[in-house]
C-alpha cells in the first residue's frame, strides 16, 4: 500500500539556523522538575541543604520507562516540592541555589562499553531522554531484543522558528559520528538513515562531510513539509514503512532519534557527563537578541530571555517549543526542560486566538492531514458520542500536529476538539469492552 | 520582570492566512469576468440585477441574523457570492422584485433557517434558480443578447432542438440568449483558472462534469463533434459545473468522491436535456447530487495512514 502523506507548508522563520549555539552564564538558581521525560517522574535522593555539584545525581530512575535527574549547577538545595508541570503532571521540583563555582561532580567519569549491556547500561544513567519534543527515556528505545534495520537519525526540524537541532548537526557533529560509531559497533544496527529537510543547507553539508560515502549510512534530505519531523512520518519518508496504530517503530524494525539526542549521546560516552544542559532556541516577534543558547537545565526562561537581551515588548504568549506544537506556559519563571528545543516570546498581536467562525466544510483540515483523519467526521460523531463514527474518522491516529487548525479558514480549534473526541474514543471503547 | 498574564491557547499558535473571507472574495472575483461578459452580451441592466440579488441577498442574511439573535456573519461574504451567483443565474430582463425574493428565498429559506452557512443542505444560489425557474415560469431563462435579433429569444438549447443552432464562436464568446452569466464560455473559463490556480477548488468536479455531458452528447448526437460541443457550451453547464458544482458545503472533499459526484451531475444532466420536458438540467442534476452527497462522502473518505485492520 502506497500513502501520500500530506502536511502545510508553514513558514520558516528560521533565523537563527546559522547562530551557533552560545553558552549562557550560569543563572542564580534552577529549579529541575523530576518529570522531564515521559514515564514515571524520578525519585528525589537529596534533601533541602544538600550541596551538589554539576552532574551530581539528584533524583534517580524510578521504574522501567523513566529517566534519572542530575544537577545542572553548583549549589545548595533550596526547596523541593510538589509542582504542576507543562504536560499537566504534578511531580516534586528540585529548587538549586548557585554558589556561582559551576565545579563538576567527582563521580563524572567516561564510561566503560565494551558490549550491547554496557551501552544500554550507560545510556540508561545518562538521563538522556528524546531531545526532540516527546521525552521519551532513549536507553529504552535500545534495549531491544528485536532487529533494528534502521536507526532513523531525525533532523528533520520542521517546525517554525526552531534550529537548535540544525546548530547542534554543525556545532557537535563529531559527537554524532561518534555516538553513530558506538551504536552500530555494540547495538547491531543493520543501516543508519540520517534524514534532514531540504532547508537547511549547512546541516547537510556537515553531516554529508563527516559521514557521506560510507558503507551502510544513506543520508537522506528530504522536501520541506511540516510535519515531516512526525516519527511515523519521517519512517514512511525514510523506508515506506508503516507503523500502524498500537505499534512502535520498533515493531517495523526502526528506531527513530533526534539528532540533537544522538550528539547528546556522543558527548556522554566521550565524557560521562550526563543531560545537565542542552541547546534551546530563543526566537519570537518580541526577542531582542535571538539566538541558540546552550542552557542548564532548570534555568528559568526568564534568565534565558534576558540572556538574549530581553523583549521589545511586554510578552503575551511564551511557548516551550514550536509554534506547531509548543506548549504555552503561564509564567516566565518556568524552567528549561530536558526536551525544550526552543522558547518563543509573541505580543500581544502574535498571541492573540483569531475568532472561531462556522465550519465551511472545505474539508482543508481533512486534505492537511498526513494520516487521513476527517476531523469533520470526528466532530460530528463526538457530538452524539458515536463510537462507530468516532472510529470511521481515525481520530485515534491523532497526534495533535496542528494542521488541520494551521489550514482552517473559519480558524476553528479544530485540535483540541481532536483532542476531545480521541478521550471520548478511548472511553466509550473502555466502557464498550466492560459491558 | 514582574510576570503578566499570559495567553494560554491550544497549539498551534500560527494560523494560515486562507480565511472563510478570502476564499469568497476569491469566488467573487473569479467571478467578475462572466459579470463584465454578461454586461457587454445583454446590457447594463445585468449589473442592475446582479446589484439587486447581492444587496438583497446581504440584507436578508443581516435581518435574519438580526432576528433570531446571532451574531451578524455578512462579512464572511458568503451572502455576496450567493447573491453573485444567483444574479448570474437570471435574465438580464428579470424584474428586480423577482430578483430579490429569489435572492431572500436563497439566504433565508435555503441557508439561514438549516443553521447559517456550512449547514445548508443543498446550494442556495441553485435551490434559488430552480425555484425562480417554477414559481416565475419561464421568466428565470428567457433572454436575449442586445446585439443580436429577436431570434435569439429562444435560448440555443431550445435552438438546438429546433435544429437552428449558434455558431460554435458565438457560443463560445457568449453571443446567445441565457442568463447573464452562463453564457460566455470564455469568461466562465478564465474564472475556472483563477480558482484552481488560487487553490480554492479542484479540477476534479468542473473537468468530470463537463467531460461527461460532452462525451453522452457525443454518442446521443451520433458522434458529431460539432453537435457536442454545441451542447456541451450550452445552456448553465460552465457556471454550473465551475461555481455551483464545486460548492464546499454541498460537494464531496476527496478526488473520488468529486469525480462521482459531477460524473451524476453530468450524466442527469444530459438525461434531462435530451429525454426531460425542460430544456436545460444543469440546475437539477447539481440538485440532485448535492441531495446525494452525504451518501458519496461517507463512502469515499480517504484511506486512513496505519489505522485498525478492519
Amino acid at each position: 500500500m502506497s500513502f501520500y502523506l500530506k502536511g502545510v507548508h508553514v513558514p520558516h522563520l528560521k533565523r537563527t539556523s546559522n547562530l551557533s549555539a552560545v553558552k549562557m552564564t550560569a543563572p542564580k538558581y534552577v529549579s529541575i522538575p523530576t518529570s522531564m521525560h515521559i514515564g514515571a517522574p524520578a525519585t528525589p535522593i537529596v534533601k533541602v541543604g544538600d550541596n551538589v555539584k554539576v552532574g551530581t545525581l539528584i533524583a534517580e530512575q524510578n521504574g522501567y520507562i523513566s529517566s534519572p535527574v542530575y544537577s545542572s549547577i553548583s549549589g545548595t538545595v533550596t526547596d523541593i516540592s510538589d509542582m504542576l508541570l507543562s504536560n499537566g503532571k504534578t511531580a516534586p521540583i528540585i529548587k538549586i541555589e548557585s554558589d556561582g563555582e559551576m565545579s563538576i561532580d567527582e563521580s563524572v567519569s567516561v564510561p566503560v562499553v565494551n558490549n550491547k549491556e554496557d551501552v544500554i547500561e550507560a545510556l540508561k544513567k545518562s538521563g538522556i531522554v528524546g531531545l526532540g519534543g516527546a521525552g521519551f527515556p532513549t536507553y529504552v528505545k535500545f534495549a531491544t531484543d528485536k532487529p533494528i534495520n534502521e536507526l532513523i537519525i531525525n533532523g528533520a526540524e520542521c517546525e517554525p522558528y526552531i534550529t537548535s537541532d540544525t546548530v547542534t548537526m554543525v556545532d557537535r557533529i563529531d559527537d554524532i559520528v561518534y555516538a553513530i560509531d558506538i551504536l552500530v559497533k555494540y547495538i547491531g544496527i543493520e543501516k543508519v538513515i540520517f534524514a534532514i529537510e531540504k532547508n537547511k543547507p549547512n546541516a547537510i553539508n556537515t553531516v554529508k562531510k563527516a559521514l557521506g560515502g560510507r558503507k551502510n549510512i544513506e543520508i537522506k534530505v528530504l522536501p520541506t513539509l511540516y510535519p515531516q519531523g512526525a516519527e511515523k512520518v519521517i519512517i514512511y519518508h525514510t523506508t515506506k514503512k508503516v507503523v500502524k496504530i498500537g505499534e512502535l517503530p520498533i515493531d517495523v524494525g526502526c528506531v527513530v532519534s533526534n539528532s540533537s539526542t544522538i550528539a547528546e549521546i556522543g558527548k556522554y560516552l566521550k565524557t560521562g557527563m550526563p543531560l545537565i544542559e542542552r541547546c534551546v532556541t530563543v526566537d519570537g516577534n518580541i526577542v531582542k537578541d535571538p539566538k541558540n543558547v546552550i542552557a542548564p537545565i532548570g534555568t528559568p526562561l526568564e534568565e534565558v530571555f534576558e540572556f538574549c537581551g530581553g523583549f521589545t515588548d511586554e510578552p503575551k504568549k511564551v511557548l516551550y517549543g514550536g509554534p506547531m506544537m509548543g506548549i504555552a506556559v503561564p509564567y516566565l519563571t518556568v524552567p528549561v526542560l530536558k526536551n525544550t528545543n526552543a522558547v518563543l516570546a509573541f505580543s500581544r498581536n502574535e498571541a492573540k486566538v483569531p475568532k472561531a467562525t462556522a465550519c465551511i466544510k472545505c474539508n482543508a483540515c481533512a486534505n492537511a492531514c498526513p494520516f487521513g483523519i476527517n476531523p469533520i467526521v470526528a466532530a460530528k460523531a463526538l457530538k452524539t458520542e458515536d463510537l462507530a463514527g468516532l472510529e470511521k474518522s481515525g481520530i485515534e491516529l491523532c497526534m495533535s500536529c496542528g494542521c488541520c487548525s494551521f489550514a482552517c479558514p473559519a480558524k476553528r480549534p479544530i485540535v483540541q476538539n481532536n483532542k476531545i473526541a480521541k478521550e471520548t474514543l478511548l472511553k466509550l471503547r473502555a466502557k464498550e469492552a466492560k459491558a | 520582570m514582574a510576570a503578566s498574564r499570559m495567553y494560554l491557547s491550544i497549539s498551534p499558535h500560527i494560523k494560515s492566512k486562507i480565511t472563510t473571507a478570502s476564499i469568497m472574495l476569491d469566488v467573487t472575483i473569479s467571478l467578475l469576468p462572466a459579470t463584465i461578459a454578461g454586461c457587454i452580451i445583454f446590457g447594463m441592466r445585468s449589473l442592475a440585477v446582479v446589484a439587486v440579488c447581492i444587496l438583497a441577498s446581504v440584507a436578508s442574511e443581516y435581518i435574519f441574523n438580526l432576528i433570531v439573535k446571532k451574531d451578524q456573519t455578512i462579512g464572511d461574504l458568503s451572502a455576496v457570492v450567493t447573491g453573485l451567483l444567483l444574479g448570474l443565474n437570471l435574465a438580464a430582463n428579470i424584474p428586480f422584485w423577482q430578483a430579490a425574493i429569489g435572492s431572500a428565498f436563497a439566504i433565508i429559506i435555503v441557508k439561514c433557517i438549516f443553521g447559517g452557512l456550512g449547514c445548508n443542505v443543498v446550494n442556495p444560489a441553485i435551490t434559488a434558480r430552480v425555484f425562480m425557474l417554477i414559481a416565475f415560469g419561464a421568466m428565470a431563462k428567457v433572454a436575449f443578447p442586445i446585439s443580436v435579433d429577436a431570434v435569439s429569444s429562444a435560448t440555443p438549447l431550445e435552438l438546438i432542438k429546433n435544429d437552428a443552432t449558434p455558431s460554435l464562436v458565438d457560443l463560445f464568446l457568449g453571443k446567445k440568449g441565457g442568463a447573464i452569466g452562463e453564457t460566455c464560455t470564455l469568461a466562465l473559463i478564465i474564472g475556472g483558472i483563477y480558482l484552481i490556480a488560487r487553490r480554492v477548488i479542484t479540477w476534479h468536479i468542473p473537468v468530470t462534469m463537463i467531460a461527461t455531458v460532452f462525451i453522452f452528447s457525443f454518442i446521443i448526437e451520433d458522434f458529431s463533434f460539432i453537435s457536442a460541443l454545441s451542447w456541451t457550451m450550452s445552456g448553465g453547464l460552465f457556471i454550473g459545473a465551475i461555481f455551483m458544482a464545486t460548492d464546499y458545503v454541498t460537494s464531496p472533499s476527496t478526488p473520488l468522491g468529486k469525480i462521482i459526484f459531477a460524473f451524476g451531475a453530468g450524466f442527469i444532466t444530459v438525461i434531462i436535456r435530451f429525454y426531460g420536458t425542460y430544456p436545460e438540467g444543469v440546475s437539477f442534476a447539481i440538485l440532485l447530487m448535492n441531495i446525494v452527497n452525504p451518501y458519496i462522502e461517507t463512502l469515499t473518505q480517504r484511506k486512513l495512514f496505519g489505522g485498525r485492520e478492519k
